[in-house]
């Protein structure tokens, strides 16, 4: 599993930064609906996140879908771990438990009604 | 590319046979699906787990022939 090169790669981006977002295009400007309703949750959390272009990287692309062993963009982690896709996100959000799971990592996010 | 909503649910039954499974084209084009899957294998799971799960049967369609499945899995 860690003999391929893309793996270190993404270990160390989710290492390195409490929260990663692998996704299509850019925060500023998302090339995908789903990439982007992710990056609006985030935003309106104010969490600080880095975004990683898949598509600038098709290595990374493929490569992140066998890491997390999840098939589509964009792909959350926080703290090292994989918390989910877009449905995922949506759902927790509309719940409140992304919320609650920022504040229970220690990242910080705004409390928003 | 597409696939039909038909093929996708009986993916999904073939591997959760006690699934309720419904499916709505989003956009009427046949490539923006949502599916609700209903099964007590999702028991004890946590939802990545779960989401995996309906991935897995649909062994690698998704994110390729199928390019958009919203996805809402529950226990019961």
């Amino acid at each position: 599993m860690s003999d391929n090169p893309v793996f270190k790669q993404i270990e160390h981006e989710i290492g390195a930064n409490d929260v990663v977002l692998f996704m299509k295009g850019t925060p500023v400007f998302p090339q995908c609906g789903f990439s982007a309703a992710v990056v609006q949750v985030l935003n309106h959390l104010d969490v600080t996140f880095k975004g990683i272009d898949i598509l600038a990287d098709p290595a990374l692309r493929q490569g992140v879908k066998e890491f997390s062993q999840w098939p589509t963009i964009p792909q959350l982690y926080v703290k090292g771990e994989f918390v989910g896709g877009c449905d995922i996100i949506r759902e927790m959000f509309s719940t409140g438990e992304l919320t609650e799971m920022f504040q229970t990592k220690g990242v910080p996010v705004a409390v928003t009604a | 590319m597409a696939m039909d909503p038909k093929s996708i649910e009986q993916m999904i039954k073939e591997a959760l046979p006690d699934a309720t499974v419904r499916i709505d084209d989003l956009r009427g084009d046949g490539d923006h699906y949502a599916a609700y899957v209903v099964s007590s294998a999702f028991k004890g799971k946590s939802r990545i787990q779960q989401h995996q799960m309906v991935y897995a049967a649909l062994k690698g369609r998704m994110g390729n022939e199928l390019h958009a499945l919203a996805l809402q899995t529950a226990t019961e």
